[in-house]
């Protein structure tokens, strides 16, 4: 697709389906699952400024990470003890005669390296998970809490998905890290012990053993990247092929509806055929590394047969030496095996480290102030724009110099075309964002000298699409209003009106919502969002109208549940229906971030506005008129 | 675009036979089918199998050879023969020899188990893939696309792997410890019998570890799974949960969740250390008293020091494979549930098939007709459409209106038999839809959804999604009809802009009209919009029609809308109430006769006060 679709194209045939001109062709315009191209995690493998942010997290488990330390070094020690142990027994035991007591010695001693042995490895494999758990628990919910304190500006533009990698995949990802890092402590020990030990019980042999241990280094780094490549492709096709399967399943509906299922079942085998191959060329990376550690192997044991066999001959060598080193040898490669995985797993965390620390990081732009005041329920529950100027991105302001009142107990509809800027002036009341100039005041405070907390309770708010929780509808009602009882909830549900239907449902208040609601239709999901407002109980109401359209009878129980809402409260509503705008008391008139108008309706249809032609257009509500028609309506406005 | 290999052509005749394969042998035990359909991959198979049996006997060896060595090299102190030097080479050689011939045997046994279970996955998952295209509407509604995508995933991944980790395991594991237990005894049977000891309880204790392990691990995925959820629905709700001040009211619900998931893992842990150093300790203890009593067989002269040697090294190479008799359990255990939910699904009846020898649907005047149609949901005690009888001709739109659950969208759906009418029947120019071919009907029949299902892909291809072979021109024709085309043009890459989860996020109203844009590319003879312009507004709505009026005379065009100026100019409209027809008529005419559409229509615009009363009369009585 390099050519630009609109600028050419044969009308003639246009009306003709296309198909395929040779078996095996692709539709141009198919595809199944999503092109995710994910960034490959190859960074540094020690970076020192993430290992101390995240050596915070361990601190607080540090004696248990010193605890299993020492198990390590111990476990360690008995691994190297056994082998050496046997050899002992063998030679003072065994050869030339016989020797019962060395025996009984050897016996002891191998029973108390292998209760050591137990002991240690218990110890240090329940710390290390114990601890490798709680710290990923704690990064998690520290992560968790930075973003519930984070500014809305940061969670508007960042995909819920990429927080969920972060709290999920990258933390998971430490936790690996620490599981494994106590043990190759182990390893670097253990590979250090065996050649320490090797080399004393006799260094020429020992240097002709190890012979084959530096090869094994060098073969492996040559294998490390290949391998890692190969593993990373199919571990990438593995989850588009997963990928393309869930939206095969999720979207099985349109597919059917719109019979792509040949198409799709082709794209998909393309897809899984992909994968199969990356899988193989994976698995052939995985074990060709097998042979080479049993050649390797062999050559040692071989060397110590041959070699050993000479000094024992010349009287410069035990036998049980012999059975030693075979022993040894046995072990020689693991530790090797699991280092240079290790650097892969430390490479992966610190990638993983630097974006935890990035999310635990974020500004947080709105903070209580050192002397903030509670706000309380006998404030007055007015609201006061004073010469408001905001923007999300402070060079474009979407609220200019923007000045009103609204009096304890009055409701007053904002309206205005899409993009005036009344969503964001009601997310200014609740102090979501922060006014560049001006104030906005709360009950005669500024909302930023007020606690979070208190304005939260005394300003309740209705969104536009009602977002409901996966629980029971009694929680979703009551939400973090803890003292509200079951009657407290039944009385909203009934003021509102949602407590017809609520009984009618299986469990009642107990039915459990799934997904979010999905299972009630979007006008219950509406009056169950106001009942939670109305259990709230707060002194002003800010509440964003609905826009979709329902069915008749249950657009007109949303707007008498409106109504008991608003009853004894301050109401700032970002209206659309004509009903709501005419029940208010005020109106005001928002374009392009300024207010054009006040009124209420009569005042505002005799100023012969900007409101009143839209009014006279006849819509049932203002998001109905094309744009175009708001556009001649401004024109005639301003020209009278 | 992305570019093909070739040979992709050969595969795809292949990918029937799989799927014949993966059907067949319906009705069997679920292990003994997996087993069937990996030893169709007959050579590697065999290869696997063979190289497993040879390599775990030359596994065996090595211990032998070693005891060899060390008794050669303790006659080279006593005897000192120089044909005992010579022997000792010899040893080494084959020593060497018998390594490498393992680590290629070993390369052979895990490559080719491996592949096997790499192609059985393929295979499974194309069948996977085709059956849940196939299974209709009924099947779907009924399972939950979160445990679908459970059965394509783990259960495929359970199966696929049981080739390597339960069937080529256990040759290895019986070779192993049957010929080595044999080897063992012919030498010595107190010894043997100690140093075998450990076998039994490492393998109780392997196998109730690996059991306990994956039950708790299914546990602990659900309360990941919470945790999972609660924290995706704080940031999806962040804005509610600010506007309460929900912050902390969130963090204990974290907590909690946390929590459970947390003494889960902490338990799992438990549960493993204890089981291997458990184990450890046993095979150890076995170790020790091999030590003491071949020991003690030496110093009696009983035993060559060679002999004990070998014993040892046989222990270590034992202990390994042994440990593993949990994992083979499990696998059979894993293998045996995961089939059974598989091939449950691969052997679900498929519902809405075309008959045996149907023909495609052939489309002449175009008309649509319902004779009597009821349809009742499986399960259910009330028909929810019943004998509803209408036609619609070419050219001409049908309007359907009616109260939530009245069985619009139900009618919608039997055209191009979503659902199979339970009742009378449905034809499009003489022809039961049931009697000819499902692709034919499906695409001669297009259904605007209520909800939009987004591709994450390019905003093109979404809109050909139905004809994925149209020309340019004409998905922009289709976009500029659905009042879409602008928008498009405004995006950072115009048409090639990739929308859905991972991409631009469409409102509502651009979602539906991008649905319309996804019908009217297939020019169809049947076009339904159910309650498809709910999210768009009157004014865009209009120019919608404007714009399909070219299109129209050649298909009959159904509108389901809450909306009544959606309807208003239908050449017809339907009132539906409990699945019935309760009037018909033009707009003009049903406003004449008084009755529930001009109700509705009242509703609509008059002044609301009169359903007020009527309003508060409900709440009134849920009040008391």
């Amino acid at each position: 697709m390099s050519t630009p679709m609109h600028a050419t194209a044969p009308m003639a045939n246009d009306e003709e389906r296309e198909t395929a001109t040779y078996p095996g062709q692709r539709p141009p315009h198919a595809s199944v699952g999503s092109h995710r191209i994910e960034e490959e995690v190859f960074g540094n493998a020690y970076d020192p400024q993430t290992v101390r942010r995240i050596w915070a997290y361990v601190r607080p488990y540090r004696r248990k990470i010193y605890l299993s330390v020492a198990a390590v070094l111990i476990f360690t020690a008995t691994q190297l003890a056994i082998p050496l142990i046997i050899g002992r027994a063998i030679d003072t035991g065994m050869v030339a005669g016989g020797d019962m007591q060395a025996l009984v010695g050897a016996v002891i001693a191998f029973a108390i390296a292998v209760l050591l042995n137990f002991g240690a490895s218990y110890v240090q494999e329940t710390q290390v998970g114990e601890v490798a758990e709680n710290v990923l628990f704690d990064m998690r919910r520290a992560m968790f809490a930075q973003l519930q304190r984070v500014s809305l500006s940061f969670m508007d533009k960042t995909e819920v998905g990429r927080l969920m990698s972060r709290l999920q995949g990258d933390v998971n990802s430490m936790q690996e890290f620490l599981e494994t890092s106590v043990i190759s402590v182990g390893d670097i020990v253990l590979l250090v012990g065996i050649v320490v030990v090797l080399l004393s019980l006799d260094p020429g042999l020992g240097l002709l053993t190890m012979v084959t241990m530096p090869i094994l280094f060098v073969v492996r780094i040559f294998w490390l990247p290949r391998a890692k490549r190969a593993f990373w492709a199919a571990h990438e096709t593995n989850s588009l092929t997963a990928g393309a399967m869930a939206e095969g399943i999720n979207g099985v509906r349109t597919v059917q509806n719109l019979d792509r299922q040949q198409v799709n079942f082709d794209l998909y085998d393309d897809k899984a055929y992909h994968n199969l191959e990356n899988q193989l060329t994976g698995s052939k990376y995985a074990q060709v590394m097998v042979p080479i550690v049993d050649t390797l192997t062999g050559i040692s044991m071989a060397t110590v047969v041959i070699v050993g066999g000479n000094m024992v001959l010349n009287g410069t060598l035990q036998v049980g030496v012999i059975v030693t080193f075979l022993f040894y040898i046995q072990r020689f490669f693991d530790p090797i095996r699991s280092l240079t995985m290790q650097y892969s797993i430390m490479q992966r965390a610190m990638t993983s480290g630097r974006r935890i620390t990035e999310v635990l990081d974020l500004p947080v732009t709105i903070a209580d102030k050192p002397n903030a005041v509670t706000l309380t329920s006998d404030m007055d529950g007015s609201v006061e724009f004073r010469n408001v100027v905001f923007g999300y991105d402070p060079k474009r302001p979407v609220l200019k110099n923007v000045s009103f009142k609204v009096n304890p107990g009055e409701t007053v509809a904002l309206v205005g075309p899409t993009g005036s800027g009344k969503t964001s002036a009601m997310a200014l009341v609740h102090r979501f964002y922060e006014v560049q100039e001006g104030a906005v005041i709360v009950g005669g405070h500024d909302v930023r000298d007020v606690t979070q907390d208190s304005l939260g309770a005394e300003v309740a708010m209705v969104l536009q699409e009602p977002f409901l929780f996966t629980g029971t509808i009694f929680e979703n009602i009551r939400y973090n209003k803890a003292g509200a009882t079951l009657d407290d909830v039944v009385t909203a549900s009934k003021a509102v009106g949602a407590h017809e239907f609520v009984e009618r449902l299986p469990e009642g208040y107990n039915t459990v919502l799934e997904q979010r609601g999905s299972n009630l239709s979007l006008g219950q999901r509406q009056l169950l969002s106001f009942a939670r407002a109305l259990v709230a109980d707060a002194k002003i109401l800010v509440l964003d109208e609905a826009t979709a359209n329902i069915d008749s009878y249950t657009e007109r129980q949303i707007q008498k549940a409106l109504e008991i809402l608003l009853r004894g409260r301050t109401g700032m509503v970002i209206a659309h229906r004509l009903a709501t705008i005419r029940g208010a008391d005020r109106i005001i008139v928002l374009q392009n971030g300024e207010k054009i108008e006040e009124g209420n309706h009569d005042q505002l249809m005799e100023l012969g506005g900007l409101y009143s032609r839209l009014y006279n257009m006849n819509y049932a509500s203002f998001d109905d008129i094309p744009d175009d028609l708001v556009a001649q309506a401004n024109a005639k406005a301003s020209s009278t | 675009m992305t570019t093909f290999k070739a040979g992709r052509d050969r595969s795809r005749g292949d990918a029937h036979a799989h799927l014949a394969a993966a059907h067949a042998g319906k009705g069997q035990k679920p292990l003994r089918r997996i087993t069937a359909y990996s030893l169709r991959h007959g050579w590697q198979a065999s290869f696997a199998i063979g190289a497993t049996i040879i390599a775990a006997v030359l596994q065996l060896t090595i211990p032998r050879l070693l005891g060899h060595a060390v008794d050669q090299a303790q006659n080279v102190l006593t005897t000192a023969d120089a044909r005992a030097q010579e022997a000792l080479v010899w040893t080494a050689l084959t020593l060497l020899s018998v390594s490498v011939a393992r680590g290629l045997f070993t390369l052979i046994q895990n490559y080719f188990g491996e592949s096997v279970g790499h192609h059985v996955g393929y295979e499974l998952r194309l069948a996977f893939y085709d059956k849940v295209q196939k299974l209709s509407y009924s099947y779907h509604d009924k399972m939950h696309s979160g445990d679908l995508i459970t059965v394509g995933l783990l259960d495929l991944d359970g199966l696929r792997m049981f080739f390597s980790t339960g069937f080529v395991r256990t040759i290895l594991l019986t070779i192993l410890i049957g010929v080595g237990a044999w080897f063992l005894f012919t030498t010595d049977v107190l010894l043997a019998f100690l140093a075998l000891s450990f076998v039994p309880f490492v393998a109780w204790r392997s196998s109730v570890a690996q059991l306990t392990l994956r039950a708790t691990w299914l546990m602990l995925q659900e309360k990941l799974s919470v945790l999972t959820r609660v924290m995706e629905e704080n940031l999806g709700g962040i804005r509610v949960v600010r506007a309460f001040s929900g912050g902390k009211y969130e963090l204990n619900k974290f907590d909690a969740a946390s929590k459970e998931a947390l003494a889960l893992s902490h338990q799992r842990v438990q549960v493993r250390v204890r089981n291997t150093s458990m184990m450890t300790l046993s095979f150890f203890t076995a170790m020790g008293l091999v030590l003491w009593f071949g020991g003690s067989k030496v110093i009696a002269g009983e035993m060559s020091i060679g002999t004990l040697a070998s014993f040892l090294t046989f222990m270590t190479i034992l202990q390994m494979p042994v440990r593993q008799l949990g994992l083979m359990v499990n696998s059979y255990a894993r293998a045996s549930t995961c089939g059974e939910r598989f091939f449950g699904f691969l052997d679900a009846p498929i519902e809405i098939e075309d008959k045996p020898g149907a023909a495609p649907l052939t489309v002449t005047d175009g008309t649509l007709r319902f004779e009597d149609v009821s349809f009742t949901y499986p399960g259910a005690n009330r028909p929810t459409l019943d004998g509803v009888s209408f036609e619609g001709y070419a050219g001409q739109t049908i309007g359907i209106v009616g109260a939530p659950g009245s069985g619009k969208s139900t009618l919608a759906h039997l055209i191009p038999r979503f659902y199979d009418v339970t009742g009378g029947r449905i034809t499009i120019d003489g022809q039961d839809v049931r009697d000819v071919t499902l692709e034919s009907l499906r695409r001669s029949v297009a259904v605007v959804q209520q909800d939009t299902f987004l591709f994450t892909t390019t905003i093109q291809n979404n809109i050909a999604y139905g004809d994925p072979w149209a020309k340019e021109r004409k998905i922009e024709r289709a976009a500029e009809s659905a009042q879409l085309h602008n928008y498009i043009m405004g995006l950072p890459a115009d048409y090639e802009t990739v929308v859905g989860e991972r991409g631009v996020s469409l409102s509502g109203g651009q979602r539906q009209r991008l649905s319309i844009a996804r019908s009217l590319v297939l020019k169809p003879a049947v076009m339904v919009f159910d309650d498809s312009t709910a999210a768009i507004d009157a004014g865009t709505e209009h120019r919608i029609r404007s714009a399909m009026r070219r299109y129209a005379k050649d298909r009959v065009t159904l509108i389901i809308a809450h909306r009544l100026s959606s309807l208003m100019h239908a050449d017809m409209i339907l009132f539906l109430e409990d699945g019935q027809i309760v009037e018909r008529g033009t707009h003009a005419e049903l406003l004449a006769q008084g009755g529930r559409y001009k109700a509705l229509y009242d509703l609509q615009t008059r002044p609301t006060d009169d359903i007020d009363v009527e309003i508060d009369a409900d709440i009134e009585r849920a009040a008391q």
